[in-house]
């Protein structure tokens, strides 16, 4: 033990290495940060007079939050709940459909590379806009209603898809596919039997996490005019009617939580 | 990874061994047949076919004959073992056919007398990943022969198996290659297995066939020129760029043509990424 207690007194004292070694730079840029966020910090206007004012108003919104009201609105609620419903369940369906062809032909171990090139560029493009974006330009395209929410969802859903079932396309297990490939069946079978069964699980548990993403995503397009349970609720808002607010939240709450428990249980079934 | 000037005939009914270090081109070789790589000089028959001038679809036909069996088994895990031994027989039927699994029923029944003789009929309707490393080469087999080929590609079949369970895999081999008259090459790392096993060895060494013959040919100065020292560390990446043919033959025909050329780059890469 004193051997020990020896060599490690000869030894040099050792430091994490920085992850940028030169200090200048290092504190440079630590510095250059700090007085960004200060002088940003100085340029939001916090007028303390209405804040002081919204908390009043905060004060009436949790209120009505806390009573919840089911009744009053009862009809305009069910009708948004069904059309929300009816949105997910169409646009989930679509889009995923939609979303197969281009998850192959955005793995690069099975596409041709103007292929592959090709598909992920409509997917980069469906997923480098938030759902509102895409919303309120199908709105403009096709009208208000749920058809716009429709489209909205299911555009969404396809570079969702696309992108994470191509990359689980690419980490296939090759030497199945390979298998299949040398008994001499066609391009078809070959992804039939040697790339289909090993994405199932991840194709089942990506598309129910699809319809859990597209019924919340389709209570807030609603906002934008683009049908379901969004529209009631920003109308609420505007009404002052908070009571029916807080009921519109709690039902997609708990629909939010039920499809989620659903998809959970779905998903361990198909391991 | 590179073949060089090889020159193999392999008649129905022989069983040939290819032994070889790793890297000396044996799993290129066998891959080349079928061409899961493709060569880029010299033929390759089956039978009267040309294999190498076939175009794509014909080519597919042509793989139909050729049953391979692999080293990991290679079998669609999450897949029944009836579903993977029927899978075999995908060449024969339509797209749709195999999707909604509904095989003709005389090649359902073929498949389960097969399944019966390589001792596995018990377990049809378990996943492929539930089987123990034997029962799943026994899958393998199976739907290699449900093709109904006229040859059987085998590479390194008792590589990932215990030694007893290797030696029931090479028997069983042997003997359905026998009561199927097919011709068969089994790439084999184990030098006493092949021996015990086979008629005839090949010994290739960096792409080239260095001993042709049986068993008891096969002697210490044989297996140091096939395995020598120096070539045991080569490094992978120093391998010739070139390039070479291999011949294969079922039944009948005979092998010609073999010749070295430089490798297209393409070629080079492709079977280089291959290599074991």
């Amino acid at each position: 033990m004193s051997t020990a207690t020896a060599t490690s007194r000869i030894r040099p004292r050792w430091h994490p290495k920085p992850s940028i070694r030169n200090p200048w730079l290092r504190y440079g840029l630590f510095l250059c940060g700090l007085t960004y966020l200060v002088l940003a910090l100085s340029t939001i206007d916090v007028n303390w007079g209405r804040v002081v004012q919204g908390v009043d108003r905060a004060r009436v919104l949790f209120a009505g939050l806390l009573r919840p009201d089911f009744v009053s609105r009862y009809e305009f609620i069910q009708i948004g709940i069904l059309e929300s419903v009816a949105m997910t369940v169409v646009s989930t369906a679509l889009g995923v459909a939609l979303a197969i062809p281009f998850a192959f032909g955005a793995a690069r171990n099975i596409a041709p590379l103007p292929v592959y090139l090709a598909c992920r560029a409509i997917i980069a493009v469906s997923r480098s806009f938030q759902e509102i974006v895409v919303a309120i330009v199908f709105v403009v395209m096709v009208g208000f209603g749920p058809l716009a929410g429709v489209l909205t969802l299911a555009f969404g859903s396809i570079g969702f898809l696309g992108k994470l079932l191509a990359e689980d396309i690419e980490d296939i297990e090759p030497s199945q596919l390979e298998a299949i490939i040398a008994t001499g069946g066609s391009w078809l079978q070959a992804m039939a039997y040697g790339v289909v069964p090993q994405i199932m699980p991840r194709f089942v548990g990506l598309s129910v996490y699809r319809f859990d993403i597209n019924f919340r995503a389709s209570s807030v397009i609603g906002i934008v005019g683009a049908g379901g349970i969004g529209g009631a609720l920003n109308t609420s808002i505007a009404r002052y009617e908070y009571g029916t607010t807080s009921a519109i939240l709690l039902v997609i709450i708990a629909l939010v939580y039920a499809a989620e428990y659903a998809s959970a249980a779905i998903r361990k079934r198909v391991q | 990874m590179a073949l060089k000037g090889v020159d193999l005939s392999v008649p129905a009914g022989q069983v040939m061994a290819l032994i070889g270090p790793s890297g000396a081109g044996k799993s290129t070789l066998i891959r080349c047949v079928n061409r899961l790589v493709e060569p880029t000089e010299g033929t390759i028959r089956l039978g009267d076919v040309d294999i190498t001038r076939l175009t794509k679809r014909r080519l597919r036909s042509a793989r139909r004959s050729i049953g391979m069996i692999f080293q990991e088994f290679a079998l669609v895990d999450r897949l029944s073992v009836m579903e993977n031994v029927l899978s075999g027989r995908l060449g024969y039927v339509g797209f749709w056919a195999s999707w909604l699994r509904r095989f003709p029923a005389p090649v359902v029944n073929r498949a389960f007398e097969l399944l019966e003789r390589v001792g596995i009929a018990d377990q049809i309707d378990k996943r492929a990943d539930q089987l123990s490393g034997g029962q799943r080469q026994r899958v393998g087999i199976a739907r290699a022969l449900l093709q109904n080929p006229k040859i059987l590609l085998v590479d390194e079949p008792t590589a990932s198996l215990d030694p007893k369970t290797s030696r029931q895999v090479m028997r069983l081999l042997v003997e359905l290659a026998d009561e199927h008259g097919l011709a068969a090459i089994i790439n084999i790392h184990d030098v006493a297995l092949a021996k015990q096993f086979v008629k005839r060895i090949v010994g290739l060494r960096d792409g080239v066939v260095v001993f042709d013959g049986s068993p008891d040919e096969l002697d210490e100065v044989v297996l140091t020129e096939i395995y020598g020292e120096e070539d045991w560390s080569l490094p992978r990446g120093r391998d010739r760029d070139e390039e070479g043919v291999e011949e294969e033959d079922a039944a009948a025909a005979v092998a010609t043509g073999s010749s070295e050329r430089p490798a297209s780059a393409a070629t080079a890469s492709a079977l280089g990424a291959e290599a074991p």
